[in-house]
Parts: structure tokens; C-alpha cells; sequence
């Protein structure tokens, strides 16, 4: 449409998400606008509702109540729950990528990972296998994976690789919108910081929106430019990344960040 | 007529019939699409045919004449084991002839000579599902299929591309029906996919273990997937049949003895029977 569309409207427009597992609550009233290009972590402890928030936005799980909508490329914001089924996966495997803390739930371990990096393209539409390869080779080398290790299955792969396949198989179609659950967790710090070094570029030179949920508040400080800190399904406190760490209003922030070991 | 007074006319009761029948209806409404239906017990275990047996059971009538083929032969277990089971439960006659035959239920090969419209193909299918081996969930493959998400299947052919340098897949070759479906053709070998399309005859298909059913409409579109700089092949031999020295039909390489000695023959014998008897004449 017109040019300026683009910018004028959030990415992601989240309104009183809630839901609930019968009594217990995951996820309560929460809102908030993301940009295109910005990065946001979701923060808090084990259980305070951050991965169910995540699924919902991704359309993984219903809400009870609220509205998430998308700026879709060609007809705007659109409600992601309204949409249908087919609509839905169709984002999933083009505009939007989803990146799991254990890539065993986001890689097909028993398929090379050449095809691990084909299948997006591949689902939509790719018919020409040498074209095909060119781009797994091509995005094995922006992820630092070994392209001579293209025929190879992932579970040969060490975790930080396979964490890696994983990222250069869902960015392959060059989606707009990048949901990641921890996407570090269990790696040992070496392989983390690479991995961080590498998805900040990526970041960066894709001009990705991201919606990163971690525990890890370094994760959060390298990465995000806003921060939401959840507790108990809420939403506590949020605000630019700097700021809520630095400065922390909120009791549980506080001890949040006064909780991190200092090596 | 010689139909045993115990059973009923081809072995399944008539309201079971009709239940399958049914299911044949939908799926040739629905060309290529996988219809659940009550699969019984036959007298036979899993993987003999028993989807198959009770397709022809259905679509069987009196006047009907069966031809039964294994492997594209009359005279294997599997073959005869089911003629005599129609033979004896049915009292329809029977035929190793492709041309006499007004239905045909086959395993692993469509035979060489071309079918007519009045002719009806059953195939025995052990599993129906083409996605199956790249996603176990049922209701996730159930759901590809409905959104035509069929990605995954060039999963599969991209995967024997880099491993054998072309598509190694030789039987069981998935095929795209009427440009919707992607359906398993049952495990017949990819020399004769060409021929189900546009096929004058009606094909189904019966998997009685995982109790669906699936047909192809006569002069239906079926399309074997590739790639576009991996197109779809069918394989070639150098040789002719040792036989009848066909240089067009399918080949089975048989040892004739210790020493490595071997031939190559037709695997169809009605077709190979047919050219040797004429040529011999």
C-alpha cells in the first residue's frame, strides 16, 4: 500500500491478553505495541506466565480474553485470532518464526539440516533443489554453521549449532516478526555469547521485530531495546531496557536485579 | 453356481458392503483424499490385503470377472490365495487375462496392458498416509493435507537428492491427484506412475489396517512430484525380457542359479504370456 504504512503502524498491537488454566492463572490483561525493528524481553521467574504470554502472541494458544493484531504486509492490522487456521500458518512459515529453547521441539532431527533449512522455502513454493541448497548454504554460513556439515543430521550437532540450524531455518524466508523462548538457555556461557553476538546482528542487519522471553537479565541488557518484568501472569513494570535496570521502581524488579550474580 | 451356502455373496455382509461403498463414493468425489472407514477382520492377516479384499467385496457383483495379480503375477501366494477366496465366497469367475477382466486387484503393479473404462483397478495399500514417515502425528498430517501444506513432502525427495545425487525413491512415489491431493499410489514401482494418470479406468484403493479407503476417478490429472532441475523419471533397463524380449514393460531380475547366473523377465505374465504364445505361434 502506501509507503509510509509501514512505519506509522505498530508490528504487534497486544490488548488485555489474558488466559487462564482453570483456576490457575497464566497470563492477565496484557497490552503493549511493538514496533517494526524493536526488540522486546519478556523477563521474570519460572512460572510468572512469560512462555504462555509468548504462545498466545504466536497463536500457539487461545487466549480467554484480548486481542493480538498484526500489521500484515499487504492488508494491515488483523486480528491474529480472527484469522483463520490456514491464515495463521501461512504466517507462521513466512512472515513470522518462532525460536524454541530445546531445538529438538524446532528442528526435524532426522532430516539433514540443509532440508532443516529448505523446508520454509520449500512450503512455499521452492521447486528448484539447487536453488534450494544455494540458500541453506548460504544461511549456514551467516549462522557459522559448517557448510560442509550440510548433509548431516542436527542431532550430530552439537547444542550450540543445532541452536544456530535452528535460527537460520526460520529466518530463511525472511520473516518480519521473531518469537524466542530462551533461546540460550542451556548453552554454557561461550557458546551464549556467540550465539547473543550472532542474533544481535542478525537483529540488526534483518531489521527484525523480536519478542525474546528469557530469565537471563544479560540477555535481556544485550538485546532488547524495552522490557516488560512479569510476576504471577502481570505485567509489573516496563519500560526501556536501560531504565528498568538500572533504575528498577517495582519491589520484584528490584530484587530481580539485585539477585544477579556478579562474577 | 458353485457359491458356498455359509457365506454370503463375496464374504462381507451386506450392510458392511454398503458401509464401504460409502466410503468409495466420498473418495471419488474427493480424488485422492483419504476416507476413514470401518475396516473388518478378514480372514487373512494385516498386510495381505485385506483393504483391498474388501474394496473388491464391495464393488464385486455376479457377473463381474476377477483378475488377481501380486508383484504383476497370477501365480503367486498372495494372488491365488485371494482369487480362490472369490471363487469360493463369491462363485464369480476368475481370469489371469488383463482384457477379461472387469475388476482387477492388484499389489505392487499396474499391468503393462492399458485399462478400459469398464474396468475397475483395487489396489492394497499397507500405509495410505504419504506424510507419515516425516510426521508421525495423525492429526497434524490430517491437517497438512486439509490446508495443503505439502512442503514436507519435498522434504523427503530433497533428502535423497543430497544423499544419492537424484530421487531415489523407486516405489511408493508420491503423487499430487487432480492438483490437490497428495496421495501414496500404494508401493507400485515409479515406472508406473505415468500410468495412472488420466487412467480410463476407475482406480481404488483399500488399507485395511489403517482403515481407509482412496480412489482416482477415471481421466484424472496425477502428477509424480519432483524438483525442476530434478524432474521425475521412471527407470530403464538395458536389456529386453528374456522371454518374450519386450523392451517396454517393467522387469524382474531373477537368479536361476548358484553360480550367478540370472535373467531378466517380464513382472507381468499375463503381458509377458500373451507376447511369448504370439510370438512363438
Amino acid at each position: 500500500m502506501n509507503g509510509s504504512r509501514e512505519t506509522d503502524s505498530p508490528i504487534l498491537l497486544a490488548e488485555a491478553v489474558s488466559k487462564a488454566y482453570g483456576e490457575q492463572l497464566g497470563c492477565v490483561d496484557i497490552s503493549f505495541e511493538l514496533w517494526p525493528g524493536e526488540v522486546l524481553a519478556i523477563v521474570g521467574e519460572s512460572g510468572s506466565g512469560k512462555t504462555t504470554l509468548l504462545n498466545c502472541l504466536s497463536a500457539q494458544l487461545m487466549p480467554d480474553r484480548g486481542s493480538a493484531r498484526y500489521h500484515r504486509r499487504n492488508d494491515g492490522l488483523r486480528d491474529i485470532y480472527a484469522m483463520s487456521e490456514a491464515e495463521r500458518r501461512f504466517l507462521m512459515r513466512t512472515d513470522w518464526a518462532f525460536v524454541h529453547q530445546n531445538p529438538r521441539d524446532g528442528l526435524r532431527m532426522n532430516v539433514s539440516a540443509g532440508a532443516n533449512v529448505g523446508e520454509r522455502l520449500m512450503a512455499v513454493g521452492a521447486r528448484h533443489y539447487g536453488d534450494i541448497r544455494a540458500r541453506a548454504v548460504d544461511w549456514m554460513e551467516k549462522v557459522e554453521v559448517d557448510t560442509s556439515r550440510i548433509d548431516h543430521f542436527p542431532r550430530t550437532f552439537s547444542g550450540g549449532m543445532q541452536q544456530r540450524l535452528q535460527i537460520a531455518r526460520n529466518l530463511v524466508t525472511g520473516p518480519r516478526l521473531v518469537f524466542m523462548d530462551e533461546p540460550t538457555g542451556g548453552l554454557d556461557v561461550s557458546v551464549q555469547a556467540r550465539l547473543l553476538d550472532l542474533i544481535r546482528g542478525l537483529v540488526t542487519r534483518l531489521q527484525l521485530s523480536v519478542i525474546i522471553v528469557t530469565h537471563d537479565l544479560a540477555v535481556a541488557r544485550l538485546l532488547a531495546h524495552r522490557m516488560m518484568v512479569m510476576r504471577d501472569g502481570r505485567v509489573v513494570e516496563q519500560g526501556l531496557t536501560d531504565q528498568v535496570l538500572d533504575d528498577p521502581q517495582h519491589a520484584y524488579t528490584q530484587l530481580l536485579v539485585s539477585s544477579v550474580l556478579q562474577a | 453356481m458353485t457359491r458356498g451356502q455359509t457365506y454370503n455373496f463375496a464374504y462381507l455382509d451386506e450392510q458392511t458392503k454398503r458401509m464401504i461403498r460409502r466410503a468409495i463414493l466420498k473418495a471419488v468425489a474427493i480424488p485422492g483424499y483419504q476416507v476413514p472407514f470401518a475396516s473388518r477382520e478378514m480372514p487373512m492377516p494385516y498386510g495381505w490385503g485385506t483393504g483391498g479384499v474388501q474394496v473388491t467385496a464391495s464393488v464385486l457383483g455376479h457377473d463381474d470377472v476377477l483378475k488377481v495379480i501380486d508383484q504383476g503375477a497370477d501365480d503367486t501366494t498372495n494372488a491365488v490365495s485371494i482369487r480362490k477366496f472369490f471363487q469360493k465366497t463369491a462363485g464369480v469367475e476368475t481370469t489371469t487375462e488383463t482384457a477379461n477382466a472387469s475388476v482387477i486387484q492388484t499389489r505392487h503393479r499396474i499391468p503393462e496392458e492399458e485399462l478400459r473404462a469398464d474396468q475397475i483397478l483395487v489396489y492394497q495399500v499397507p500405509i495410505p498416509e504419504p506424510l507419515r514417515f516425516l510426521e508421525p502425528r495423525e492429526t497434524e498430517t490430517r491437517t497438512m493435507h486439509a490446508l495443503e501444506e505439502y512442503g514436507l513432502m519435498h522434504v523427503k525427495l530433497y533428502e535423497d537428492i543430497s544423499r544419492h545425487g537424484h530421487i531415489a525413491t523407486t516405489y511408493a512415489y508420491p503423487v499430487r491427484v487432480n492438483a490437490r491431493y497428495i496421495m501414496d499410489p500404494s508401493p507400485i514401482p515409479k515406472f508406473d506412475n505415468p500410468k495412472m494418470h488420466r487412467m480410463a479406468a476407475l482406480q481404488l484403493f483399500g488399507a485395511g489396517r489403517e482403515k481407509r479407503i482412496y480412489a482416482i476417478p477415471p481421466y484424472t490429472q496425477v502428477h509424480s512430484l519432483d524438483f525442476e532441475d530434478h524432474p521425475f523419471e521412471v527407470q530403464q533397463w538395458d536389456q529386453a525380457c528374456a522371454i518374450c524380449g519386450a523392451e517396454v514393460s517393467f522387469l524382474d531380475e531373477i537368479i536361476t542359479d548358484d553360480a550367478g547366473g540370472r535373467m531378466f523377465v517380464c513382472s507381468d505374465t499375463d503381458f509377458c504370456n500373451k507376447r511369448s504364445g504370439s510370438t512363438a505361434a
